[in-house]
């Protein structure tokens, strides 16, 4: 059967007129989007549930005589709405998510499959312990998994996230301290390059922060270090590879120093996924090192978590381990020590309701399983080959912070934007129109306009390919003078550039109904 | 490795372009004691995705599923119903696999959910201003105590012996790090009386929780004006935020800072979690706030958007002034709060909690019938605690023998003399009629 295609134009016909405006608000494939409280009623829900039966309430004359305010929407409703906003977001599944410093590898389907089984996801953190036998054989595997990749003695698996774990490390360094009677030590030394998770944790323990400054070369200065030492010292936070994308080469004379000196080495592990299967930080002289689940075991980052920061321990620290944590008893089966009493160590207590990120650890140990020691290895050494190709491409475009290979991200600093009247926010947001979620800017902060590029292992070649042609073609418009592309972008984004300081002066956090004209009118 | 994309050849003209011979030469900076010759010893090798869900498989099995059991656990998890449609699109590329908003244009979807997120998170605790979600009920409560003492200047805490011992414990564990004084009140059904007792000159908050552990429901409008007239701040704790559809929110009993777990709103029981915090206070206190906040504002050509806001008070700005070192929080978790919500609505939502409290007083009468079984707590919402003739440890391991999970016995929580024969029961709109007899029956036969 033929279409009926009489009098339909088949070719397509220039045209050079600006977009008109819509009248719905949509365009094209770009649904127009509302607030759940300007399209929900309060009377509406899109759940079905059986009859109220009318039992006498025992409530203790606390019924809630109010309404919440909050709207429902019929499912049609409330999926179109969540559809409509998914697609305003970038996604790795969608293109390169270069954002240094955050890992943003791919996500395998399979993890998500397996963290749904219902001996994972439909068991209770308080169940009796013959019933979740299951559950915490995740854990002990995840756990040596971890131990094993670390070469270290224990690992915490309770922190709820990288900085949770920061904080986890820290506080076994202080119990330790106290317990040598060392309590006196609470200085805590921090390079200037460190994530700012870093110094925010030292003070949350207690410790006070001392920076070391950054040598040229990107490093640790080691004789500011040398002359920060001192009978004081609790510790040192390093981030290693550290946050310029660069490996510490001074680490093990790092941790001769510090512990020659009575301190303790943590070592943020934000950037293991770099090293990870082919050099252990146990090796290094690290003592504490939370490990992001969500980076280097590719658990998804779900628009901002939940993320997971096992710690693992040396041991020295490992007696400190807070509970809970698992064991195995003399039959085989497994059990929790949840109770401080019941532990064989010195607890320094407990961080959070429950066991920690069970979702997680089932999805990291997915990852670890289906990748094995050969392809973790693999992965470290692809995510470092990808971020020294992106390096070698651009670095006649653009400056690099520093000589010499990098690890498993690039950084370049704004120098060579200088002149130009862009800034690295303005290449950023261009970025936005060129289909890329923009690079880390404007950290670490031992760089000018920093750009922290990370691409991952999960890029092809061809892939990276396109991302170099991209930027290449913004550094030589940039530099060629075509300012409007940058000070202007995004151009194709959904929203134009938002206005941040609006936001804080007069913040606007939750929804309040719009007041009525005629109010207006009376004030 | 179906993971990597990167061919062998691809690999030599990589390794071509940044100039070096082999992928070993951008490793030397590594101190050469510390450089392996191969894979890491004593783990297996790569294995297809068949394999994989096979060992996986084989791990679950090893878990008794709440749902494939008559179940009363709870203690600051519980199992609700979650609609389909919420793990549908809490999957969907676009918001698994992004991240934390900090590029907002594009980023809107994560940042307007976010918004509406806190909004609903205000509307159902009835206070002026919520964060985006902490990573769980126990960390809420232990950044609201730091805060309090931020806010007030102070540094004595006082926990209510009605609080989730482990709230109280992970609580604890921070707030005497920043050098905090924990004054921590006797386990007890009720201690309003002795809370406000514990109030001095040097108070910076008291934390009190409603539903409490044992299920009690108190009334804090009286003490938090008292507590507030001594010039500290009363936190609000709760693990259960299905209850405020029927019950009298923290917010409008007058509670400075609240916070708890938003767990049963959208999500899994997860052995534990990931879990949702809820965060929220007053107006005045929100720059004391820890945790991202999402703000509107419009863009340049002056249509609406979203954006994450007031970051000077985070760790990213500010460092080690920072109000907490919190970064990656929940926002995946969030999401599936709030899309839940919003297919409850107000009207679903008060539905829903009606539904749990009938089988919680269902569930009530039926084990305070059985001979020796003694009720605690006179007013709750689901969940309620019951004195057992012997140890309720035990009973419960009994249970599970017969393959009911009858509740979780308060010593699981924390060894108290005095509670060992104390029981916890937790009952949703998941339980069924059948369930209840179920339990009736085991409890009588192991007791």
């Amino acid at each position: 059967m033929a279409m009926n295609n009489v009098g339909r134009p088949t070719a397509s016909v220039a045209n050079d007129a600006a977009a008109p405006t819509t009248f719905s608000g949509a365009r094209g494939l770009l649904q127009p989007t509302s607030l759940i409280f300007e399209t929900g009623s309060i009377d509406r829900t899109g759940v079905d549930l059986p009859p109220v039966k009318g039992v006498t309430a025992r409530l203790g004359g606390l019924a809630r005589q109010t309404s919440t305010g909050n709207p429902g929407l019929s499912e049609p409703e409330a999926v179109r709405h969540y559809v409509r906003l998914s697609q305003r977001n970038y996604a790795i599944d969608l293109g390169m998510f270069p954002l240094g410093s955050c890992t943003m590898k791919h996500n395998a389907r399979l993890n998500e499959k397996m963290a749904r089984l219902p001996g994972f996801a439909d068991v209770h953190p308080l169940q009796p312990v013959s019933t979740v036998q299951g559950a915490l054989g995740v854990m002990d595997q995840l756990s040596h998994w971890l131990i094993t990749l670390t070469g270290m003695k224990a690992v915490a698996l309770s922190p709820k996230a990288g900085a949770h774990g920061e904080l986890c490390g820290m506080l076994a360094i202080r119990a330790a301290l106290d317990a040598q009677g060392q309590a006196h030590r609470r200085r805590v030394l921090v390079p200037e390059s460190a994530h700012g998770t870093n110094p925010a944790t030292a003070v949350q323990c207690g410790f006070i922060v001392d920076e070391i400054k950054a040598a040229p070369d990107g490093r640790v200065d080691l004789s500011d270090l040398k002359t920060k030492l001192g009978d004081d010292v609790a510790g040192i936070m390093l981030t290693n590879p550290n946050t310029c994308g660069l490996f510490e080469r001074d680490i093990r004379e790092i941790a001769d120093l510090i512990h020659a000196s009575g301190g303790y080495f943590y070592c943020d592990g934000a950037n293991f996924n770099a090293i990870a299967g082919r050099v252990r930080p146990g090796d290094l002289g690290v003592d504490a090192m939370h490990i992001n689940l969500h980076k280097t075991f590719s658990t998804p980052h779900g628009g901002g978590g939940p993320g997971s920061g096992p710690t693992v321990l040396s041991d020295a620290l490992a007696p400190f381990a807070p509970v809970p944590y698992v064991v195995t008893r003399a039959d085989g089966t497994l059990d929790l020590v949840e109770h401080e009493a019941d532990s064989d160590g010195e607890p320094f207590g407990r961080m959070v309701a429950f066991h920690g990120q069970m979702g997680m650890y089932t999805r990291a140990l997915t990852y670890m399983l289906s990748h094995g020691a050969d392809g973790i290895k693999q992965a470290s050494e692809d995510a470092v080959l990808n971020a020294n190709y992106v390096q070698a491409c651009l670095k006649e475009h653009m400056s690099p912070a520093f000589d010499g290979v990098c690890m498993h991200e690039a950084l370049f600093d704004d120098s060579w934007l200088e002149g130009t009247g862009v800034t690295t926010l303005d290449f950023a947001k261009a970025m936005i129109d060129e289909g890329y979620h923009p690079m880390t800017m404007y950290f670490p902060l031992v760089v000018h306009g920093a750009m922290l590029i990370e691409p991952t292992e999960s890029e092809s070649k061809a892939s990276l390919d396109a991302f170099i042609a991209s930027m290449t073609g913004l550094a030589k418009a940039a530099k060629s003078g075509d300012t409007a592309r940058f000070t202007g972008a995004p151009y194709h984004a959904p929203v134009k550039r938002l206005d941040e300081t609006r936001a804080a002066r007069k913040p606007v956090l939750k929804w309040a109904p719009p007041v009525e004209p005629a109010k207006i009118a009376a004030e | 490795m179906r993971y990597l994309p990167l061919t062998p050849s691809d690999r030599e003209q990589m390794l071509a372009k940044v100039g070096v011979a082999s992928i070993e030469d951008l490793f030397l900076d590594v101190p050469e004691i510390a450089r392996l010759d191969g894979p890491i010893h004593d783990l297996p090798f790569a294995q297809g995705e068949l394999a994989v869900e096979r060992h996986m498989q084989r791990l679950s099995n090893g878990s008794v599923a709440a749902g494939s059991v008559p179940f009363f656990c709870g203690a600051g998890a519980y199992r609700h119903a979650v609609p389909a449609s919420v793990d549908h699109l809490i999957q969907r590329s676009e918001f698994l696999t992004t991240y934390t908003p900090y590029q907002p244009e594009m980023a809107q979807g994560t940042v307007q959910t976010l918004f509406e997120f806190q909004s609903q998170v205000a509307g159902l605790l009835a206070c002026d201003v919520a964060n985006a979600s902490m990573y769980d009920g126990s960390t809420a409560c232990a950044e609201a105590v730091v805060m309090a003492a931020r806010v007030t200047k102070r540094t004595k805490v006082v926990f209510s012996g009605g609080l989730h011992p482990h709230y109280r414990r992970a609580a604890r564990t921070l707030a005497k790090h920043s050098g905090l004084e924990i004054a921590g009140l006797p386990i007890a059904i009720n201690d309003e009386a002795a809370v406000l007792a514990a109030v001095d000159q040097n108070t910076a908050c008291v934390v009190v929780q409603c539903p409490n552990v044992f299920g009690t429901l108190t009334d804090f409008t009286e003490l938090a004006k008292a507590v507030q007239a001594k010039g500290a701040l009363l936190i609000a704790v709760f693990t259960e935020a299905v209850a405020f559809g029927l019950i009298t929110p923290p917010g409008e009993m007058g509670a400075d800072i609240v916070a708890g777990e938003g767990q049963s709103i959208g999500n899994s029981l997860n052995f534990g979690g990931p879990y949702v915090g809820l965060f929220a206070t007053k107006d005045k206190y929100v720059r004391q706030m820890p945790g991202r906040l999402a703000g509107e504002t419009v863009d340049a050509d002056g249509t609406r958007g979203f954006v994450l806001t007031l970051s000077t008070r985070e760790q990213h700005i500010r460092r080690d002034k920072a109000t907490s070192n919190i970064c990656t929080n929940s926002g995946l978790c969030a999401l599936a709060f709030t899309i839940h919500m919003t297919l409850l609505g107000d009207k679903g939502l008060k539905h829903l909690a009606q539904l749990n409290h009938e089988a919680a007083c269902e569930a009530a009468d039926a084990v305070s019938s059985i001979q020796g079984v003694e009720l605690l707590s006179d007013s709750f919402f689901n969940e309620f605690a019951v004195r057992l003739p012997g140890d309720a440890a035990k009973a419960v391991e009994a249970m599970a023998a017969h393959n009911v999970l009858g509740g979780v016995p308060y010593s699981r929580l924390r060894q108290e003399p005095g509670f060992e024969n104390v029981l916890l029961i937790a009952a949703t709109e998941t339980t069924t009629a059948e369930d209840i007899a179920s339990l009736a029956d085991t409890l009588k036969k192991v007791i």
